[in-house]
């Protein structure tokens, strides 16, 4: 009941909002916050009441017919994220809904925001893996919307469709996946997935299918080197990036990660590469970030660090990895979206997001100022901060590792460091620094409480739980943990530790990141151009586009050349090719088991018809190629009176005869015929219709070894004199049994006719034109 | 002898494709036909080959495939040849009339919509 709830409210809510129209926009965008504030309550109070378990799973028949039901769940995990979905959420849209105002297409804004809000509870509330995978693509398609909000903009349109593109593609690499995995368990359901978890494991299936989820969720979560939309995906408004591409959307990969990790943990296929794009992917980014002076790009990027850094724990996967993952997953979404906000305020109050040109703005925006530093407080890890104690965690996590751990501190220090120089950077230089080149910044105020009172009670959520981390610990992130090993937890969250190594690393790594951050005014650090760098990753996918699109252009222009002839020819050799490769599945003939003697006579007129045939094609006298026809014709008319077919043979006859007469009429008017085509264009016009006729001689053969159904020929032959009192067969079934069908072919021939009548009185009438016309 | 008439089949139905792959008109008109006879043959032979068994009751005996042709491919092919001739008429006058009007018997020029 819940998970449903929770997935279609918003539904309603962005109809609601989108029909308001844009003039009530900022009302409606509160409302909307206030009853995704109402429904994280109601979840709380479901889960956290025992007698109300019941209600946090249901389902729903979709297909009975193929067995397929829409499953809806809330586990621990599944209810982690769906607090930072709707809690994040409401923040986003009271901030939202005073960004964009007086914006004539804000109504759109928050709509396509709802619609995705839509998308991403399913994705953590489905039980059902299809049913997952189109929320999974909901949240892609919405994404692509928000990120090209600013369509105007060229490179707005670009950037939503690199995004949609990368994040498409994973899409359907995972659906696979999510089918590989579905037809070795046969059962589209998580949960009997995971009890036949040992099947599939020994399953040659699970190997591909494992990768090809690891591939969709590496995409969704921007991890190297599918790394490069995410800091594209910038040019989005700002309560976009804070929670589609920091708080809830990139986690859809780590969320699918977890979601499979009782599967595939301790594999070596699913933990390897985890550990390693992730320990790249956390690198890279990091390094990439301090070469940024664009706020959303900083952000961008150590975004991309951290869920670099889940992966790594996850593909570590055990018990005090997950549980520093899950610790590090809700901490970074407590302080991301905060900064991204704080971030947008600047840019809506300054109107740039240049970290050069930043400086002093305390003095003019102090509450912003404020949220922003303790975000960027607990992002560096300061104790009491819930920063600090998610990277104390981290290291445990290292350190317990004993095989690979001198490699997993050294990344997670060296990342944190820089990461921590990054949050300084993008939380306390812009309101702090002496210097200050804004011509704006005189101006500059906090933005509306709408927009300040969010962000700044979820960066003191961060400090709150950094210092009672207990409860949080018992109700939310060891259910998760627990979920996520499918095994009771029980590691209690303590502030202080001792003095201990990952204290002593924590240590290190403040000093570290503060020295980095000292370092800012170097020139490798701060120069302004440098938010310019392509990565060489967009080079590869840029290049990739462009062949993609080169290519389409080439194919299209060689199969639709516009020639009717060419078209004629593709047909032609689609069919020559279909039939061909059924005819070789099917295997060789075997021998007709009815030979009739074959006669003289048999053969003298089938020579004839060829003769006729060759000669109609071959002659430039219209006359001649008429006559040749007609023996063609009359041929056949043979062949249907001599093979037990006299109704055949009289219509063919007849036919034969009006085509003539037709011809005879019409060949006075028409042109004569012209050798119009090359020799090689005609030898190669020969070749392809002598494969056609191969295959039409291999097919008839065909056709008598399969034969028709024979019962309803039994059938009609039966019933042809009680029910419709006629000893010719053939003619019952066309004037009785089918006349329906006999009227429609009659209609035809009226329409034919009808159309033969117009053109020839046209044409008169033309000729009648003319002649008065010229006296 | 099923297989000497599915060579012919072979051999009307390679005639009506290169006839339709042509650039004079007359000459398309010629390849549709033969197209369309070489397809009712194959039809009709589809029920077998059966000297001298039409498909008409003499009232006495019963009717079984032992004294009958089939009698489903021929009310279909029936059905073939009536529309295929209600189609190339359809086609010799509209080939007539493209040449009175625009003076050309080569498909390739006829690319444009109006003229």
């Amino acid at each position: 009941m819940i998970p449903i709830l929770l997935t279609s409210l918003p539904l309603v809510l962005a109809v609601v909002v989108y029909f308001n129209g844009p003039l009530r926009a900022a009302l409606t965008g509160k409302i909307a916050a206030a009853c995704l504030l109402l429904l994280l309550g109601i979840l709380a109070y479901v889960s956290s009441s025992p007698s109300l378990q019941h209600l946090l799973s249901s389902s729903i028949e979709w297909v009975p017919s193929l067995g397929v039901e829409l499953l809806f769940s809330v586990n621990g995990f599944s209810r982690l994220m769906l607090f930072l979905i709707f809690g994040v959420g409401t923040v986003i849209f009271f901030y939202a809904s005073d960004y964009l105002k007086s914006h004539p297409q804000q109504h759109r804004f928050l709509t396509v925001l709802l619609i995705f809000l839509t998308g991403m509870t399913g994705i953590v509330v489905s039980d059902n893996l299809i049913q997952l995978f189109i929320f999974w693509e909901v949240t892609s398609v919405t994404s692509y919307l928000l990120i090209g909000f600013k369509h105007e903009d060229a490179k707005s349109r670009w950037n939503a469709l690199q995004a949609l593109l990368v994040t498409g593609s994973g899409g359907v690499v995972l659906l696979l996946g999510f089918i590989l995995l579905g037809s070795i368990a046969g059962s589209f359901d998580f949960q009997q997935i995971v009890q036949s978890k040992e099947s599939i494991l020994a399953h040659p299936y699970a190997v591909p299918a494992a990768i090809c989820i690891l591939i969709g969720a590496l995409t969704k979560s921007g991890q190297f080197p599918f790394h490069f939309w995410l800091p594209n995906a910038m040019s989005a408004p700002t309560p976009v990036s804070a929670f589609l591409h920091s708080a809830t959307m990139v986690k859809a990969g780590v969320f699918i990660v977890a979601k499979f990790t009782p599967i595939f943990t301790t594999q070596p296929y699913w933990d390897w590469p985890l550990v390693a794009l992730g320990s790249i992917t956390m690198l890279y980014a990091s390094v990439m970030g301090l070469m940024q002076s664009d706020l959303k790009k900083i952000l961008a990027y150590t975004t991309l660090a951290v869920l670099g850094l889940l992966m790594m724990l996850l593909g570590v996967g055990t018990e005090l990895a997950v549980k520093s993952a899950i610790v590090f997953l809700l901490g970074h979404a407590l302080y991301k979206s905060v900064l991204f906000l704080s971030a947008g305020s600047i840019d809506h109050a300054v109107h740039t997001r240049e970290v050069g040109k930043l400086g002093g703005l305390f003095r003019w925006m102090p509450l912003t100022a404020i949220t922003a530093c303790l975000a960027a407080l607990s992002k560096s890890g300061f104790p009491p901060f819930f920063g600090f104690l998610s990277k104390e965690y981290v290291y445990k996590a290292g350190l317990a590792e004993e095989a690979i751990a001198p490699f997993i501190i050294a990344m997670a220090v060296l990342t944190n460091m820089l990461l921590m120089a990054l949050a300084l950077k993008v939380g306390v230089h812009p309101y702090f620094s002496k210097k200050n080149s804004v011509p704006a910044a005189g101006k500059a105020h906090d933005p509306s409480p709408w927009m300040t009172f969010g962000p700044l009670m979820l960066a003191s959520l961060g400090l709150a739980i950094g210092m009672f981390p207990a409860w949080i610990s018992e109700h939310v992130t060891n259910p998760a943990v627990s979920t996520i090993l499918m095994s009771e937890v029980s590691i209690s969250m303590k502030l202080w530790h001792g003095l201990n190594l990952p204290l002593l690393l924590s240590v290190l790594t403040l000093a570290g990141g503060l020295s980095v951050y000292a370092m800012r005014h170097n020139r490798i650090f701060d120069k302004t151009r440098e938010s310019t760098i392509t990565d060489p990753f967009e080079k590869i996918y840029r290049s990739g586009h462009d062949g993609l699109i080169a290519l389409t252009i080439w194919i299209t222009g060689f199969i639709q050349s516009g020639s009717l002839k060419r078209y004629f020819i593709w047909m032609i050799s689609f069919f020559v090719f279909l039939v061909m490769t059924k005819l070789i599945l099917i295997g060789a003939p075997p021998k007709s088991s009815y030979e009739t003697p074959l006669t003289l006579l048999d053969v003298s007129i089938s020579i004839m018809m060829i003769a006729g045939m060759f000669g109609a094609l071959i002659t430039k006298s219209r006359l001649i190629m008429l006559l040749a026809l007609s023996l063609v014709g009359f041929g056949i008319a043979w062949i249907f009176a001599v093979y037990s077919a006299p109704d055949l043979a009289i219509t063919q006859i007849l036919v034969e005869t009006l085509i003539v007469v037709l011809f005879v009429l019409c060949i006075r008017k028409m042109s004569m015929i012209r050798s119009l085509t090359r020799v090689s264009t005609r030898v190669r016009d020969i070749a392809l219709a002598t494969l056609a006729g191969a295959i039409m001689t291999v097919l008839v053969l065909k056709s008598q070894w399969i034969q028709f159904a024979p019962s309803i020929s039994e059938e009609l032959m039966e019933w042809s004199y009680p029910l419709a009192k006629g000893k010719n067969v053939v003619n019952v079934i066309l004037v009785d049994f089918r006349a329906l069908d006999t009227f429609g072919e009659i209609i035809v021939l009226g329409i034919a006719a009808l159309g033969v009548g117009i053109l020839v009185t046209s044409n008169r009438s033309k000729s009648k034109e003319k002649s008065s016309n010229t006296p | 002898m099923e297989a000497f008439y599915a060579i012919l089949i072979g051999i009307l139905f390679a005639g009506g494709i290169y006839g339709i792959l042509r650039r004079s008109m007359v000459r398309v008109i010629v390849g549709i036909i033969l197209l369309s006879q070489s397809i009712n043959l194959l039809v009709f032979f589809s029920g077998g080959a059966n000297r001298g068994k039409p498909a008409i009751m003499d009232g006495e005996t019963a009717p079984s495939f032992s004294t009958m042709a089939d009698p489903l491919p021929q009310a279909l092919v029936l059905t073939a040849i009536v529309i295929g001739f209600g189609l190339i008429a359809f086609v010799i006058v509209l080939f007539q009339r493209v040449f009175s009007r625009l003076q050309t018997d080569d498909t390739q020029e006829l690319f444009k919509t109006d003229s």
